[in-house]
């Protein structure tokens, strides 16, 4: 067995943990990592730098052993060794907290980490043994909680917990502070670095250039499947790692003043919504206008009612008629498609499963929402309209992908919204409603939809972004308001605030200003 | 009062263990994730197989009942290599085998009308049948009927209490993440699709040797499909299924003595009742949307093929 060498031989200092040698990946219509070389001493924190599909998730599968090379070798502690799956790469002392967590909803979390630890099965143990590991990373956790009613950042937690508990040499995370918030990020990176201090080798896969200058000493940067470049991110800046990342100069977004006609067209009025989800937010008094020509961004952490307040304005849970109106009409008893003949188009949160449908072609996917742009004619579907439509989509959005006939899995994250989000904007609306508009979205593509959103408002389109990343938010926002506790704070423009302010408001401290004093909750 | 009541408390227990197998069985096999609606034809496969075992060699109904687990379990590998290694439609798949368990028991029954068995003599426990009432009512049963309770305490155990238990549902609820932390996704829903088929079986057997010891064609009447609707009324848990079965089993005996009574209603009216009453009190009591929601095996129905 393999797993009991590294003990027997410990590794003279300066060898390196682990060293891929010339990985090549080939898929039939790509080539994913091509002759790539990586070094990774013990006790380093090592970025993996690139844009969507620059072939960063692929070639930590194959140090997971998720994937198999086609060309190259794993050197593991100075010795040569194959990874032939998951579970020998965690023998090997390797653990992988994945971007879209590996958790079981129903679980609790001493159960979910019970699946991946071997030994005798003693639950009450294992909690144990996960408090002392979560309280001695400063990472909490209660071990009984079912893991569905945790949020984003607790989930990571467990798993990054559950890979601690394996006692790893190497721990990969994948693009891990994109759920987090900004107090969430510093105690990952205190932890992280208390784990290097440790001798764990730690690979950071981001496309965050400040996090990586903040936290890593050395980065590997990759394009299109080949590494670019070594960097020392310490004594580079943002802009020169983005050169290497993306090939050009960061992109800044340009926001013109608006000089059309102003006119409410989103009025939000009184809007009251009770749940009967145990785990959801009911929604209390809100009050919101979007104005043609604006963006309105509404900050928040996510399960302050962002879903529900989602669901009331996009028309999947109906509401009183007068409280949402769209235009001069009143929509909040319309259903989705009904508010969508009004001029409405939404981008959810969830790309796969909810903007577009995953084992569907791209093509079938635009028909879903811009059937009403004349590609069903007495019931029957026009396909080549449809076709054409995904055509000029990817076209004018340049959405990476082998053309309208994939399927919508087959694109990465950035790609797959470029593609949602012009499949909206195509259909010329007069309201655009988005959610986490760049939710594990890199660099460049970040940015090229930003710039859309903020181009389309210019052409008089009401814009309302509900997003968790603030930055984001003061970059293309006109007026920014808080949903905390399932209510909203009054938007702002966003020159009148700043990040403080914000950050404020998103633990409630605003319910006594804006409503009188009568009923703040802290 | 008490005097009639004993029988009929009595003869639910034997009414509903049928039920009890089979519904344990298709608990599991969902529980993984796998939706198997040919429980019917196992049942029917498994009372064919028992009855003919028990009387060509004469080995009685314990003879029976492994002939019956046996046969099950061979009609759910059929299932399971359609649904689970050739990635076939599970719905599609299940009602396949049902169809054809009802097609092959016929088929083999021809020849098995005629003859009939003796049945299980009941077993008194010791000391727990002397108390009064209740021992003559749960402890003075065939020991097949003992068997279940033994089987619901298992599954109720490996379900709540072991690794094995909590592999199941974490294959149930996410094949594709079970697959990523390494486990054998298609073996471990072998396994549960492969008991459930035995406990169908059993089931099956325990109708033609014991229950009603003789073979008649399609004497399973539907309780497989009552079975399948049990396993999700009881939110997949064991202790509301056996509730739920006992239940139909009363229901059974209840609509018996009714008839025997001479009450004015069509006779088949009468025995509509008990699957109209089973499924209306469980659709009652399982109308709380948390408990669904957190038992319910996220990939039920869902065909999983490991990919590279």
């Amino acid at each position: 067995m393999l797993t009991t060498a590294p003990l027997d031989h410990p590794p003279p200092t300066g060898e390196p943990r682990l060293q891929l040698l010339h990985i090549t990946k080939r898929y039939p219509s790509v080539v994913a990592n091509d002759d790539v070389s990586l070094t990774v001493m013990p006790g380093e924190i090592h970025a993996v730098l690139g844009e969507n599909g620059a072939g960063k998730s692929t070639l930590m599968k194959v140090i997971y052993g998720a994937v198999h090379a086609d060309i190259g070798e794993i050197m593991w502690n100075g010795r040569q060794v194959h990874i032939a799956n998951p579970a020998a790469a965690r023998a090997l002392g390797i653990g992988m907290v994945f971007q879209h967590f590996s958790l079981f909803e129903t679980l609790s979390v001493v159960e979910n980490i019970a699946l991946v630890i071997g030994g005798k099965f003693d639950l009450p143990a294992l909690a144990e043994r996960v408090k002392s590991v979560s309280e001695k990373y400063g990472l909490p956790l209660d071990p009984n909680r079912l893991v569905h009613s945790l949020s984003v950042g607790e989930r990571q937690r467990v798993e990054i917990v559950r890979c601690l508990l394996q006692n790893p040499q190497l721990l990969i995370l994948d693009e891990p502070t994109s759920v987090l918030t900004p107090q969430a990020v510093r105690k990952l990176f205190e932890t992280l670095r208390q784990l290097a201090a440790e001798g764990v080798s730690i690979l950071y896969i981001s496309h965050k250039l400040h996090e990586i200058q903040e936290l890593c000493d050395t980065a590997t940067v990759m394009r299109g499947g080949k590494v670019t470049g070594h960097a020392t991110p310490r004594n580079e800046t943002p802009a020169s790692m983005a050169r290497m990342m993306i090939g050009r100069e960061l992109p800044v977004c340009h926001a013109e003043p608006y000089t059309g006609v102003s006119a409410p067209v989103l009025q939000v009025r009184g809007l009251t919504q009770p749940t009967d989800d145990p785990f959801g937010t009911p929604l209390e008094g809100i009050d919101l206008t979007v104005n043609s020509g604006e963006i309105v961004g509404i900050a928040g952490i996510s399960g302050n009612g962002q879903a529900e307040l989602l669901a009331a304005l996009s028309g999947e849970a109906l509401v009183a008629s007068d409280m949402v109106r769209v235009g001069d009409k009143p929509a909040g008893a319309l259903n989705a498609a009904q508010r969508r003949d009004l001029g409405l188009v939404f981008v959810p949160e969830e790309r796969l499963g909810r903007g577009a449908v995953p084992s569907l072609s791209l093509t079938d996917n635009a028909l879903l929402t811009a059937h009403r742009q004349g590609m069903v004619k007495n019931g029957l579907v026009n396909y080549a309209a449809a076709k054409d439509f995904a055509t000029r989509d990817i076209a004018r959005f340049d959405v990476r992908t082998g053309g309208a006939a994939s399927a919508a899995r087959s694109l990465s994250g950035g790609n797959l919204q470029k593609f949602i989000v012009g499949r909206e904007i195509m259909q010329t609306p007069k309201l655009m409603i988005v959610a986490q508009p760049t939710w594990g979205v890199d660099v460049g593509a970040s940015a090229f939809l930003r710039q859309t959103l903020i181009d389309l408002s210019r052409q008089g389109v009401a814009v309302l972004v509900i997003s968790e990343e603030l930055e984001e938010l003061f970059e293309i926002c006109d007026r920014i308001a808080v949903l905390a506790g399932g209510k909203l704070s009054e938007a702002v423009p966003k020159q009148q605030t700043d990040a403080e302010a914000i950050g404020l408001k998103m633990s409630g401290l605003f319910a006594g200003t804006t409503h009188g004093g009568s009923h703040a909750s802290a | 009062m008490i005097d009639h009541l004993i029988p009929i408390l009595a003869g639910t227990l034997a009414a509903a263990t049928p039920l009890v197998f089979a519904g344990l069985g298709e608990l599991v096999a969902e529980k993984s994730g796998v939706i198997n609606l040919g429980v019917e034809g196992m049942i029917l496969i498994g009372a064919i197989a028992g009855f003919a075992f028990a009387t060509q060699t004469g080995g009685g109904a314990g003879a029976g009942l492994i002939a019956g687990a046996v046969a099950g379990t061979l009609a759910a590998t059929l299932f399971a290599i359609l649904s689970l290694s050739l990635g076939a439609n599970q719905a599609a798949a299940g009602l396949a085998l049902t169809i054809f368990g009802i097609g092959l028991s016929a088929f083999i029954g021809q020849s098995f009308v005629s003859y009939s068995l003796p049945g299980l003599k009941p077993w008194d426990i010791p000391l727990l049948s002397d108390i009064p009432v209740i021992g003559r009512i749960l402890f003075h049963q065939d020991w097949v009927v003992y068997l279940s309770w033994v089987v619901a305490l298992a599954v109720a155990w490996v379900l709540a209490k072991t690794r094995l238990g909590l592999l199941l549902k974490a294959v149930g609820e996410s094949p594709e993440s079970a697959h990523a932390i390494g486990y054998p996704v298609i073996a471990i829903r072998y396994g549960a699709v492969l008991f459930g088929g035995a406990m169908a079986g059993i089931a099956g057997a325990y109708l033609s040797t014991v229950y009603t010891p003789l073979w008649v064609q399609n004497m399973s009447a539907g309780r497989g499909w009552i079975a399948v609707a049990l396993v999700v009324f009881a939110t997949w848990k064991p202790g509301r299924l056996m509730l739920g079965a006992y239940l139909f089993g009363g229901m059974t005996i209840l609509q018996l003595h009714a008839q025997g009574l001479g009450i004015r209603v069509p006779s088949q009216l009468m025995s509509a009742i008990p699957y109209a009453a089973t499924v209306l009190v469980l659709v009652l009591i399982s109308r709380d949307r948390k408990l669904l929601q957190l038992n319910l095996p996220a990939s039920l129905g869902k065909s999983f093929m490991p990919g590279g």
